[in-house]
C-alpha cells in the first residue's frame, strides 16, 4: 500500500475523506483528543500514521493536543488536530500561540448543537464566529467551510496549503452531518494534486533574525537546524525577542493581519448558483447549502428569480463579492444552524435587506423553511 | 621528618590540613566584572570564601552599585570560580592567572 | 575589568539582551547559568538541544539562550515541547518553567507527560508563589506561609514535587537549590542522559514577593535559611520530603530516583516500525 489513498472511486464518510485528504497533503503528525463527532478521524489517524512513518499522540485535552501540534510543526512537520466546540473553545488559547509564532497547522472543528456540550450527536453551525473571533487579540483567520465528502477532501489540501502560504493555523468548519454523511468521494492520482511543501530557514548561528516584517511570505526555521532562533508567544520583534513596546506591536500586529488581508482575492472561494438576474440570494455554507440549493432549484421552476451564494472561505470575509451583489439584489437571505452569526457580516457588508433564518441546533435544516422564506420574500 | 595534620576548628567543624599541604602552590585568579550587569544581589561577596569582593560605591546605569576587589585583596583570589558560578547576572568570571 | 572580554559562557547566552529581566536576588539566573553549564558538559551539540517554557519568570531562560528557544503559553510547555520531541526525536527537549506554570495551570500536561514516561527534561524552578503577577500563592506555597493572596497564612497543603513526579512514573526525580549550583549541573547533566521522564526540582527565592511576605530581607537570606535548613538525602523516603521549612522541618534534597523505565519514544519507534512492516 502506498502511502497515499489510491486513486479511484469511493463511497465514504467525511471524516474519512478528511483524514486520507490531509495525510495526501503532507500530514504527518496528529495530536489529538476524542471527541464526538471528530472521533473517526483520530482513530483513523491512529491506524495510518504510523504505518507511514508518522506520529500519532492521544493528548490529555484539547489544549494540550493544539499546543503539541503547534510545536511539532515549529520541529517541521506538517500537522493537525480534530475537534468539536467543546474541544475547539479549549484549543482558542494556542490557536493565538500559532498565529503570534506564525506556526502552520489545521484546526478541523465539526461542529455540533451547543452551547457548552449541548448535543453532542447533532449538527449545529454555533462556532463560526468563534472561527473568526475566538481566539483574543486581533486575528486574520482563515476558515474553510466544506459542504460534501468531496470537499471534506479536497479542501483539508487547499487549508494545508494556505496554512503553509501564510505560516498560521487555518480552521477547516465542518460540521457533525458532513463528517457523518457517506457519499462518492473521487480521488485523483497524487502526482495531479497541488501541494505546497514548507519552506525552511537555512543555518544561521543566531545571525538572521526570526521574522521580516516587511515581507508576508518569509519562511519558518525548524528545530534542530542550526538556526537558533526564539520563537515566543508574547509581541516580539524581528528577532524574535519580546517587547514592551507598542510600535513593536504594530509592526508585528499589521504583519500578521496584512499577510491575509493583502492577499485576500487568492485565498477567498465561493460557489455560485443561479445567481443571473437574481433578485434573491440565499446566502449558506456547509450542510445548510445544500438545503439552500434544493429550495433555490425549486423557487427557478415556480419562476421566482432566487440564486444561492456559497462562502467556501468564511473567513476571510468574501467581501467583494458580496459587495457586488448587493448592488444587483434586492434581499439576502442567510440560513444558519444557529440563532444569526453570518448574517451580521452579511448584513454589515452588503447593506441591503438581510433575513436570517434560525434552524435550531440538532436537526438537519429542512429545505422548506427556506423555500417558504424565498416565496414570502417575494411577495 | 612526619608533620602532624594540623586540625583547624572552625563553627563546630572539623577542618584537617593535609600533610602534604605546603607543597601545593596555592592557585591565583583574576577576577573580571562586567560593572553594567551587576544588580549588587551579594551573591558573589557572601559566597567568596577569601572575601575577596564588595560592593563598591560607584553607581552603575541601571542604579545599582556593582561588585568590586578589596583594596588589598587584590592577590587573595585563589581561582575557585564560586563567585561566577553563583552570579545569577553573568557579570563575574574568574581566570586563572599562571605563575 | 572591561567590558570588551567574554564571559566564559558566552557563546550559550544572548549577550545582547544583558542584563535580563530578573530582580536582583533572583536565583533564576543562576538556574540559567546551570543548565548551559549541563549543555556544555552533556556531549550533545548545542544545536540539538531545544529549551520550551511556559509563562513566567521561570520562564524568560529561553529568551537568554541561545539555541532554538520556545517561550509558549501558560501551562502548556509540556504538550509544546511533547510535539517537537515526537516531531523530531533526535532532539534533547528540556522544558524549564515555574512551579505556577507547571503545576497549577500546567499539572494536567506534567502528570500525562510522567505517566506517559514521555523523553522530556522538565526543570521546575520553585518559588513557592506567583512571581510575575505579584506573589500570589499557588499549589507549591507551604503551609501557613504568607503570601499576597494569603495574608492570613496559606491553609492549603502543598505539592510533594518529587513525590508526585515519582508516584506518576517519572524515570529520574531530583531537587536541588539554586544554592547548590555545582550539585544542580551534575543533576542536570545526568538527567539529560535519561531516556524517559526526568524531573528536577530547583528551589529559588523570589525577593520582591515570597521572600518579603514571610520576612527575609532579600533573596540572599531566603536562600541561605533553606541552605542553612537542608539535608542531603539521595535514598530519602519520597512521601516525607514535603516542602515544610517554617515548622523546623528540614529541606531534603539529592538525586532521588533514576531508574529504568521503557520510554514512549522507544515504544513509538517500535510500534511505528512494526505498523510499517506490517502494511507492506
Amino acid at each position: 500500500m502506498t502511502d497515499v489513498l489510491p486513486p479511484g472511486r469511493y463511497f465514504t464518510d467525511g471524516n474519512f475523506a478528511s483524514t486520507e485528504g490531509a495525510i495526501l497533503a503532507g500530514c504527518r503528525f496528529f495530536a489529538g483528543y476524542p471527541i464526538t463527532p471528530s472521533s473517526e478521524i483520530l482513530e483513523r489517524m491512529s491506524k495510518r500514521l504510523p504505518e507511514i512513518g508518522g506520529h500519532f499522540i492521544e493528548m490529555e485535552d484539547e489544549i494540550g493536543s493544539m499546543a503539541a501540534i503547534v510545536g511539532a510543526s515549529n520541529a517541521g512537520m506538517k500537522s493537525m488536530t480534530a475537534t468539536s466546540g467543546p474541544g475547539f473553545s479549549l484549543m482558542q488559547e494556542n490557536i493565538g500561540l500559532g498565529m503570534i509564532t506564525e506556526t502552520p497547522t489545521i484546526v478541523l472543528d465539526e461542529m455540533r448543537a451547543g452551547p457548552s456540550t449541548g448535543i453532542p450527536t447533532r449538527v449545529g453551525q454555533g462556532d463560526v464566529m468563534q472561527t473568526r473571533w475566538g481566539s483574543h487579540g486581533d486575528l486574520a483567520p482563515i476558515t474553510y467551510s466544506p459542504n460534501s465528502v468531496q470537499e471534506s477532501f479536497d479542501l483539508t489540501i487547499t487549508a494545508f496549503n494556505a496554512a503553509e502560504t501564510y505560516r498560521q493555523p487555518v480552521i477547516i468548519a465542518s460540521d457533525q452531518v458532513i463528517g457523518h454523511l457517506s457519499e462518492t468521494l473521487e480521488v485523483k492520482s497524487e502526482d495531479e494534486y497541488e501541494i505546497v511543501q514548507r519552506q525552511t530557514r537555512k543555518v544561521r548561528n543566531g545571525s538572521e533574525d526570526v521574522y521580516n516584517y516587511s515581507d508576508d511570505f518569509v519562511p519558518m526555521f525548524v528545530s534542530g537546524t542550526g538556526f537558533r532562533g526564539n520563537v515566543d508567544s508574547l509581541t516580539h520583534d524581528e528577532k524574535g525577542y519580546p517587547s514592551n513596546e507598542a510600535y513593536v506591536e504594530k509592526k508585528m500586529l499589521e504583519h500578521l493581519l496584512n499577510k491575509v488581508r493583502k492577499n485576500e482575492d487568492k485565498i477567498v472561494k465561493y460557489e455560485e448558483f443561479y445567481l443571473d438576474e437574481s433578485d434573491i440570494v440565499v446566502v449558506a455554507y456547509g450542510i445548510t447549502s445544500r438545503a439552500a440549493k434544493y429550495a433555490v432549484k425549486i423557487a427557478r421552476k415556480e419562476g421566482i428569480k432566487a440564486g444561492m451564494f456559497r462562502p467556501i472561505t468564511l473567513w476571510p470575509f468574501p467581501e467583494k463579492r458580496i459587495t457586488q451583489l448587493s448592488q444587483r439584489t434586492k434581499t439576502f437571505i442567510v440560513p444558519e444552524i444557529n440563532y444569526g452569526q453570518y448574517s451580521h457580516s452579511v448584513r454589515e457588508v452588503g447593506q441591503i435587506e438581510t433575513k436570517e433564518i434560525h434552524f435550531t441546533p440538532g436537526a438537519v435544516p429542512d429545505y422548506k423553511v427556506i423555500l417558504d422564506q424565498i416565496r414570502r420574500s417575494v411577495s | 621528618m612526619i608533620k602532624e595534620s594540623k586540625i583547624n576548628h572552625d563553627q563546630g567543624n572539623i577542618w584537617r590540613t593535609p600533610v602534604n599541604y605546603e607543597r601545593f602552590p596555592k592557585p591565583k585568579g583574576k577576577i573580571h566584572i562586567f560593572p553594567e550587569r551587576c544588580k549588587e544581589c551579594n551573591y558573589c561577596t557572601n559566597y567568596c570564601p577569601n572575601e575577596v569582593l564588595e560592593r563598591s560605591t560607584s553607581v552603575n546605569v541601571y542604579g545599582y552599585h556593582p561588585v568590586r576587589v578589596k583594596k588589598g585583596k587584590e592577590d587573595s583570589c585563589v581561582a575557585c570560580g564560586m563567585c561566577q558560578t553563583i552570579c545569577p547576572d553573568f557579570a563575574i568570571f574568574v581566570t586563572e592567572v599562571r605563575q | 575589568m572591561t567590558s570588551l572580554e567574554f564571559h566564559p559562557k558566552h557563546q550559550y547566552v544572548r549577550e545582547e539582551r544583558f542584563p535580563h529581566v530578573w530582580c536582583p536576588g533572583c536565583g533564576l539566573g543562576i538556574l540559567l547559568q546551570s543548565y548551559i553549564g549541563a549543555v556544555e558538559k552533556s556531549g550533545i551539540p548545542q544545536d540539538n538541544h531545544v529549551l520550551v517554557s511556559g509563562i513566567g519568570c521561570t520562564a524568560r531562560i529561553p529568551g537568554y539562550v541561545n539555541m532554538d528557544t520556545y517561550h509558549t503559553t501558560h501551562g502548556r510547555a509540556i504538550p509544546f515541547a511533547t510535539g517537537i520531541k515526537l516531531a523530531n526525536p533526535d532532539l534533547k527537549v528540556t522544558v524549564i518553567s515555574g512551579d505556577g506554570d507547571l503545576f497549577n495551570i500546567g499539572g494536567n500536561h506534567f502528570i500525562h507527560a510522567a505517566r506517559r514516561n514521555m523523553d522530556l527534561l522538565v526543570i521546575c524552578s520553585n518559588n513557592f508563589n506567583y512571581g510575575m503577577t505579584g506573589g500570589q500563592h499557588g499549589a507549591t506555597t507551604p503551609p501557613t506561609s504568607k503570601s499576597a493572596s494569603t495574608p492570613y497564612g496559606n491553609i492549603e497543603p502543598a505539592f510533594n514535587l518529587p513525590h508526585l513526579a515519582y508516584a506518576l512514573g517519572a524515570s529520574y526525580v531530583a531537587r536541588w537549590t539554586v544554592m547548590h549550583p555545582r550539585q544542580l549541573v551534575k543533576s542536570i547533566k545526568t538527567a539529560m542522559e535519561v531516556k524517559g521522564f526526568a524531573f528536577i526540582e530547583v528551589l529559588s527565592p523570589c525577593p520582591p514577593n515570597f521572600a518579603k511576605f514571610n520576612g527575609f530581607a532579600d533573596g540572599f537570606e531566603e536562600m541561605e535559611f533553606y541552605r542553612s535548613n537542608s539535608i542531603v538525602r539521595n535514598e530519602a523516603k519520597l512521601d516525607d520530603i514535603s516542602i515544610d521549612p517554617f515548622h523546623g522541618k528540614p529541606v531534603v534534597l539529592g538525586d532521588f530516583v533514576n531508574r529504568k523505565r521503557a520510554s514512549y519514544v522507544t515504544l513509538e519507534r517500535e510500534l511505528i516500525k512494526k505498523s510499517m512492516e506490517g502494511s507492506r
